[in-house]
């Protein structure tokens, strides 16, 4: 139950009746927020359903066609993103913002340096991001490291440290947890709470209904750029009624039968497969018709795997064989001619061309496929491209607007479904739900399960342990770099898969959840 | 604990249309190549105030657009490679130095006792050549583009001056020099030339693999390839392209002047870029248009047109050319940052 200090708490901000406007789209219309000091306020809402139009118009990104912000008390018109962090606000944004080629540093402080005597003070800047980096228990990551090299998760990291850096009195976090592992979620909240704890208020936005259960003290939902319901207590509200208020309907978060079938001949086999540093001599299976999951830790070397079984990085030790055919290491133009298909970790920066029409992202491994004499045909991959979109429940449903002018859930329908066009047999896919809502998971996980009784080989990844019970034939669990424990997904549950995960992870105790 | 709840909306509403067509995604070129458009006319309106004499005479009017698009049309097919290679992510500041080495290695007297048709052919080859050394460079040798292809742009000029003994070839051949002194139906040759280039750079990008292709290594190269396309053989044929374009201007050139020598279509990469720039080509690729291309082409010739009819000198008309080009660029980043702001922030 929400603490009696939070129900006493001022009021700090207050939206009414805000309107925000794109050319052919409502993304905000009529939207009511009200957030008190020290208290967690949870934005819940389907993909598309305007959360992160929101906060980009509290972050001085976005301004209001119509509507009153109050910050503070008084009248709240941030001019652009600096104002709003001067007058106090910091947010975290969905997709990461960082400079690739500054150092961590660099970027936590970007926009902010310390200066005196108009120089930037390097040292002073380096110590105090180890501070920060420390508290969000990842003292590990060096200030003066490239962004550039840092894994998702560490760029998530910088990106809250960013956050951190200035002196908020409300945080907003769109999705932080999306690219979070189970140990890091918990990290997260501890932050999240010795924030609250100091009267900062927080806007934490996800689609996982468990953490806003746990971490949430209200709960304000929208749906199609309107507020459907206010200030619900968070952790009594029953999920149905969440549900039902996001999407005007009551969704069972089910997953899809487990197929009967039994599973067809080898597709992929992996043997002895290593780069350094990253996983050593893996060796694995996948058949025609089977999903196979791979849970394990960010930093397990997961990701790393997959792009070497693809082709994306040049195996140092082992071999990969397709349908009984040796695959030609470090060719992805090899893997995707033998029938693979990957959808990438990073949706940005690895698989979307922002400015393009939906279809022309969605069509982008097979349009060559469609053409004839080297003519791309525009009708055929329109049509093609608006099926996906049909299936996996895209909005806006014209496949020619720009991939850019797409919340970020929908986006990841895009790069998944890229490979549902063609004849791919076998699917790799990291972290395939990433920022994706609870009705739209659904969804996804019958059209993975469909293409596998069709015959594809899936191999999935997915820090969401229960994905990956729920969905997957059969397990392999991942620990810094290797594999410890394949079983068939019945023969596993929950708490065994976190156990081996974390197994020797110095976080283990930390974990909250 | 307050609970305020609002009414849900009606399931079926419609979001209202608040916008009109202009600010639609489809209208988008055209506001792009809006401003292009207004700078041509506003040059059109200095010309008609400077020179009344001129522009009253509708004949001279119509001979002097011919003469416009005759001065744009070199130049515009050197764009038309250049604006390909920088929607792909790259840049070719070779292409002067290879428009001379082709010019000059097909006007040696050797190349001539072939013909037209073999002048023809070494000039294109000899553009394809040294465009597929630049792509084997960038695209294999993993060399920055700006560097490789600097080096040869020094190289492709050496070597020019090598074959010619730095002399200025002449051509005798008729064929070739009648290309840029005949008419067909009263518009020069060359414009045909230009005309047919452009076509065909515009249906290549807008309607082709190899177009889509190319935005798609432009705009994300992780993505492109991750999507399995074969980026290292596209750059490569990128900067072939290019050198193609270079071996077709070469022969337009050569026919100009009835003659080649290694100094020839100076600085014609910075003529070239600035073009595509200001055409709303993105420097750092995957977004641009030929027709946008093509319109920084004319306008910078309607601006050498425009000091020429005052009879003022060449040094003020390169200090306006550069002012423009700051301008456009710094107009486009302007552009940039705020749609960098608005949409992918995230
Ligand atoms: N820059 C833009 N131009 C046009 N439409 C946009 C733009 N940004 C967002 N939209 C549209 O506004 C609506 C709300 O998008 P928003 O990103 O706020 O959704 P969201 O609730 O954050 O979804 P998600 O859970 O997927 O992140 C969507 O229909 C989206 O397509
Ligand atoms: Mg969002």
């Amino acid at each position: 139950m929400t603490s009696p200090e939070v129900n006493d708490a001022a009021v700090v901000l207050k939206l009414e009746d805000v309107v925000k406007t794109f050319p052919g789209v409502r993304a905000l219309d009529g939207v009511q927020l009200e957030v008190r000091a020290g208290e967690v306020h949870c934005l819940l809402g389907q993909n598309g359903a305007g959360k992160s139009t929101l906060i980009k118009v509290l972050s001085g990104v976005h301004r209001p066609d119509e509507g009153r912000i109050e910050w503070l008390g008084g009248e709240f018109k941030p001019a652009n993103p600096q104002s709003a962090m001067k007058a106090g606000i910091a947010t975290i944004y969905q997709e990461l913002d960082l400079v690739d080629d500054l150092s961590v540093a660099e970027n936590a402080f970007l926009g902010h340096e310390p200066r005196r005597f108009g120089f930037v003070r390097r040292g002073y800047m380096s110590r105090h991001t180890r501070k920060i980096l420390t508290r969000l228990g990842h003292g590990e990551i060096p200030p003066g490291r490239m962004v550039r090299s840092l894994p998702a998760a560490g760029k998530q990291v910088v990106s809250m440290a960013r956050a951190l850096s200035h002196d908020a009195k409300l945080i907003i976090m769109d999705e932080p947890s999306a690219v979070l592992a189970h140990d890091e979620v918990g990290n997260l909240f501890r932050i999240i709470r010795d924030l609250t704890s100091n009267g900062i208020a927080v806007i934490y936005i996800s689609h996982r209904l468990e953490e806003i259960r746990e971490i949430g003290d209200r709960v304000t939902v929208l749906k199609d750029g309107r507020t459907t319901a206010a200030n619900l207590p968070a952790r009594t509200t029953p999920t149905r009624d969440l549900v039902s208020r996001m999407t005007g309907r009551t969704i069972e978060y089910v997953f899809p039968e487990q197929s009967t079938q039994d599973r067809g001949e080898e597709l992929l086999r992996v043997d002895g497969l290593g780069r350094t540093g990253e996983f050593a001599d893996i060796s694995l299976t996948v058949h025609s018709g089977e999903i196979v999951g791979i849970a394990g830790l960010v930093g397990s070397g997961r990701s790393e795997l997959l792009e070497t079984i693809f082709g994306a990085r040049r195996p140092e030790s082992g071999t990969v064989t397709v349908a009984g055919k040796a695959l030609r290491p470090g060719s992805v133009g090899a893997a995707v001619r033998a029938g693979l298909g990957m959808a990438p970790e990073e949706r940005k920066s690895q698989a979307l061309l922002l400015g393009e029409p939906i279809y022309r992202n969605v069509t982008l491994a097979t349009f060559t496929g469609y053409a004839r004499g080297g003519f791309t045909n525009a009708g055929k991959e329109i049509a093609e491209a608006s099926r996906i979109a049909d299936a996996l429940e895209l909005r806006p449903r014209d496949v020619r607007k720009p991939v850019r002018t797409l919340s970020g859930g929908n986006q990841q329908k895009v790069v998944v479904g890229r490979w549902l066009l063609g004849d791919t047999k076998l699917l790799l896919l990291d972290e395939p739900t990433r920022g994706v809502d609870v009705g739209a998971r659904a969804e996804l996980y019958q059209v993975i399960r469909d293409l596998a009784a069709r015959g594809v080989g899936v191999l999935l990844v997915s820090s969401e342990v229960p994905e990956v019970l729920g969905l997957a034939d059969r397990v392999l669990v991942m620990r810094e770099g290797r594999v410890v424990r394949e079983a068939p997904a019945g023969e596993l549950d929950e708490d065994t898969v976190l156990d081996l995960v974390m197994a020797g992870s110095l976080q283990a105790e930390e974990v909250t959840l | 604990m307050t609970t305020t709840q609002t009414a849900a909306p009606p399931a079926n509403e419609k979001p209202a249309e608040t916008r009109s067509w202009w600010r639609d995604d489809a209208s988008e070129p055209l506001r792009r190549n809006l401003a292009l458009f207004a700078v041509l006319i506003l040059l059109i309106i200095i010309g008609i105030a400077t020179r009344p004499d001129l522009y009253s005479d509708s004949t001279w009017v119509r001979n002097n657009i011919f003469t416009i698009l005759e001065l744009a049309s070199v130049i515009g097919v050197v764009t038309v490679g250049m604006t390909f290679v920088i929607i792909g992510g790259g840049i070719d500041l070779s292409v002067g130095a290879i428009v001379a080495l082709a010019g000059v290695w097909s006007t040696t007297l050797a190349t001539q006792s072939y013909g037209a048709g073999g002048m023809i052919f070494c000039a294109l080859a000899v553009g394809i050549g040294v465009g597929v050394v630049n792509g084997i460079l960038i695209a294999y040798g993993r060399l920055v583009a700006f560097i490789a292809t600097l080096a040869i742009l020094v190289a492709a000029r050496g070597l020019a001056a090598q074959i010619s003994g730095k002399q200025t070839q002449v051509s005798t051949n008729t064929f070739i020099n009648d290309i840029a002194a005949n008419d067909l139906l009263g518009i020069p040759l060359l414009v045909y030339i230009l005309a047919a280039v452009v076509a065909a750079g515009w249906v290549l990008l807008n309607r082709t693999t190899f177009g889509r292709r190319t935005v798609a290594v432009g705009g994300n190269v992780e993505a492109a390839r991750l999507a399995g396309i074969n980026v290292k053989r596209h750059t490569l044929l990128l900067y072939a392209l290019s050198g193609l374009c270079c071996g077709i201007a070469a022969i337009m050139l050569t026919s100009q002047a009835t003659s080649a020598q290694a100094a020839m279509a100076n600085l014609y990469e910075l003529d070239a870029i600035a073009a595509a720039i200001i055409g709303g080509t993105l420097l750092s690729g995957g977004r641009g248009t030929i027709i946008g291309s093509l319109l920084g082409v004319i306008v910078f010739a309607t601006i050498t047109n425009l000091f020429a009819i005052n009879n003022l000198s060449t040094e003020v008309q390169n200090m306006v050319k550069g002012g423009i080009i700051v301008a456009a660029v710094l107009v486009q980043q302007f552009r940039y940052k705020s749609l960098s702001q608005l949409f992918n922030r995230a």
